[in-house]
């Protein structure tokens, strides 16, 4: 009978433990380091089960009604602008995000100028506070423009907002594609363009949707940005150049008012929820994505 | 019959496509030129105006008063204050969760760990805004007296926003750090945590001072959660548990009715915390650099 392989640098817990109790620094340096984990882990199901536990219960229909009144603050106008927002905004900056991307990866030359430029306002634009954005789009769009309060003024400010993230994330899509793969659509004869468009993108879809989806996060969930420039008016519009407030707008209004805190953890519940799911999902296909190479 | 393909279109295509491509790629150095411009324009004149010195460091902001006030030193305090608070609760516990999650951590918990950490990015500042006005802020006002919005209110939870921009920077700094550090260490007899502690922490030391670095900024420029429990009074700092008002939260609470030199104060105000962000930047790209 062949004798059993024993590894000899093994300890086993008895011996870890020990060995920790004649190194008192070792020890005091791991529960450090396992007590911040687990107090991070801890905030985070807190603040998660806390705003569920208070907020489920208020889920009610009314809160689901058509219009938003005084007495009952339904928050269905708000998600329907949320959803408006989302897809206006998605609209200016993805295609400018993801053009930018394949511009920086595919076309430019190495040690272009413009690249460098490119690169350091995209780490400035994703560097600057959603209130400054804020600022910015009620001095331009709003007075300047003439747009006044709208949706419109709302979705371009949130389109420069959320344009660095999109760059970077299009742009690391398209730097996971293997060259063998331009490379194979040369080599049948097909020009740039078409390799771009038939080859590259198409390949780099899951790592641009990942990106795609963490802006929409982070739309959903903005509101310093938006109260000067979409406003808050309580209703879905009937175009682009009214004012509608954002789920997010709706909670702040909701909180400070003082009035309905009940439908404030609601609608907490709500936007806490979509955002998580959001994250997720981006998290979902982003793993894909790194399985899919491997 | 073979299709013949008019050359020409096709180029006129590629050219035109090609240069879509560059004109897209400098909308975001637009985006912040007219940013720049915008606030500059607007914000510049009235620091002229109210004086740059009696602006930044006058003591007393009353716009309603006659003659109106316009010093926002208590603001710039306010927000280097909450800020300083928001590094002392959060870094250390950032930098600690890190080292947890780069050296620590087995495979199957890390699995939970790093995407919860992930979620904490994600919850939108009002519901953290929202959770600190109905947890933190009675919380201290029960445990240490006063009004509960306070410097330390804002600290806590300005702490616990930074975490996942820290906790992110500093493992991708510890995990960089090459193993040849961490193996030298145990082969001269240091146990693990001294291996990770004193080898491969130093080691990493610009990497995590850029993720403080990242977090000072994400916490000097956060708006509705502090608006929400900071108390915002705009006055000098009294203590720990008195309320403050920040830059960020000067803006977003008298935007609504400002009109002409108040407005414009405000902008300003803007612009002071425009100059914070970019000098924050500049110091987390310096120290990026260092890193590789």
């Amino acid at each position: 009978m062949p004798e059993k392989i024993r590894a000899i640098n093994k300890t086993s817990t008895l011996q870890k433990a020990k060995n920790y109790l004649r190194q008192p620094l070792s020890l005091s340096l791991f529960l450090l380091v396992s007590l911040a984990a687990l107090l991070t882990v801890a905030v985070l199901f807190f603040i998660i089960v806390y705003i569920l536990i208070k907020g489920v219960p208020y889920l009610t229909p009314s809160l689901f009604e058509l219009a938003y009144t005084t007495e009952n603050v339904s928050l269905f106008p708000a998600i329907i602008n949320t959803v408006y927002m989302t897809l206006g905004s998605l609209l200016i900056a993805a295609p400018l995000g993801i053009f930018t991307a394949v511009y920086l990866v595919e076309y430019a030359k190495r040690g272009n100028r413009a690249v460098a430029l490119i690169r350091l306002t995209s780490e400035t634009l994703s560097g600057i506070p959603s209130i400054v954005y804020g600022l910015f789009g009620l001095l331009l769009f709003v007075t300047a423009l003439h747009w006044g309060f709208s949706m419109l003024a709302g979705m371009f400010t949130l389109a420069i907002m959320i344009l660095p993230l999109i760059m970077r994330t299009t742009e690391e899509a398209l730097k996971a594609v293997p060259d063998a793969y331009r490379e194979a659509s040369f080599g049948l004869g097909a020009g740039k363009l078409r390799t771009v468009f038939r080859v590259v993108l198409p390949s780099a879809v899951p790592g641009i949707l990942a990106g795609i989806i963490l802006a929409i996060g982070r739309i959903v969930g903005e509101t310093a940005a938006l109260i000067y420039t979409a406003g808050t008016v309580a209703k879905i519009p009937g175009t682009p150049m009214e004012s509608g407030r954002t789920l997010a707008i709706h909670m702040y209004a909701l909180s400070s008012e003082g009035l309905h805190t009940d439908q404030a953890y609601a609608t907490a519940v709500v936007l806490l929820v979509t955002v998580l799911l959001i994250n997720m999902l981006s998290a979902v296909i982003a793993k894909r994505l790194t399985k899919g190479q491997t | 019959m073979r299709l013949v393909v008019n050359p020409k279109p096709r180029r006129l295509l590629k050219k035109g496509m090609e240069l879509l491509f560059l004109l897209c790629a400098m909308a975001s150095i637009l985006a912040v030129v007219l940013i720049c411009l915008f606030l500059f324009a607007n914000g510049i004149p009235a620091m002229k105006e109210i004086g740059l010195g009696s602006f930044l460091l006058g003591r007393d902001w009353s716009p309603s008063n006659v003659p109106p006030s316009f010093g926002i030193f208590p603001m710039i305090l306010g927000s280097i204050y909450v800020t300083g608070g928001a590094v002392l609760v959060g870094v250390p516990v950032g930098i600690l969760t890190a080292i947890f999650l780069a050296r620590f951590c087995p495979k199957a918990p890390y699995q939970v760990l790093k995407p919860a950490v992930e979620l904490l990015a994600g919850i939108p500042s009002v519901v953290y805004g929202f959770f600190g006005l109905v947890v933190i802020v009675p919380l201290v006002r029960k445990l240490l007296g006063g009004t509960g919005s306070s410097i330390l209110t804002a600290s806590i939870l300005l702490g616990v926003m930074i975490l996942p921009t820290v906790i992110g920077v500093s493992e991708s700094a510890l995990r960089a750090v090459p193993d040849s550090y961490y193996e030298g260490a145990l082969a001269l007899g240091a146990t693990h945590e001294r291996a990770v502690f004193f080898a491969v922490l130093p080691a990493a030391k610009s990497g995590i001072l850029a993720g403080v670095v990242l977090g000072i900024g994400r916490a000097i420029g956060e708006t509705m959660a502090v608006v929400m429990v900071a108390g915002n009074q705009a006055r000098m700092p009294a203590g720990i548990l008195k309320g403050i008002r920040t830059l960020t939260a000067n803006i977003v609470i008298e935007m609504g009715y400002a009109a002409d030199l108040h407005r414009e104060a405000l902008i300003a105000t803007g612009v002071v915390l425009f100059a914070f962000i970019l000098l924050i930047n500049a110091a987390f790209s310096a120290l990026k650099r260092r890193m590789h």
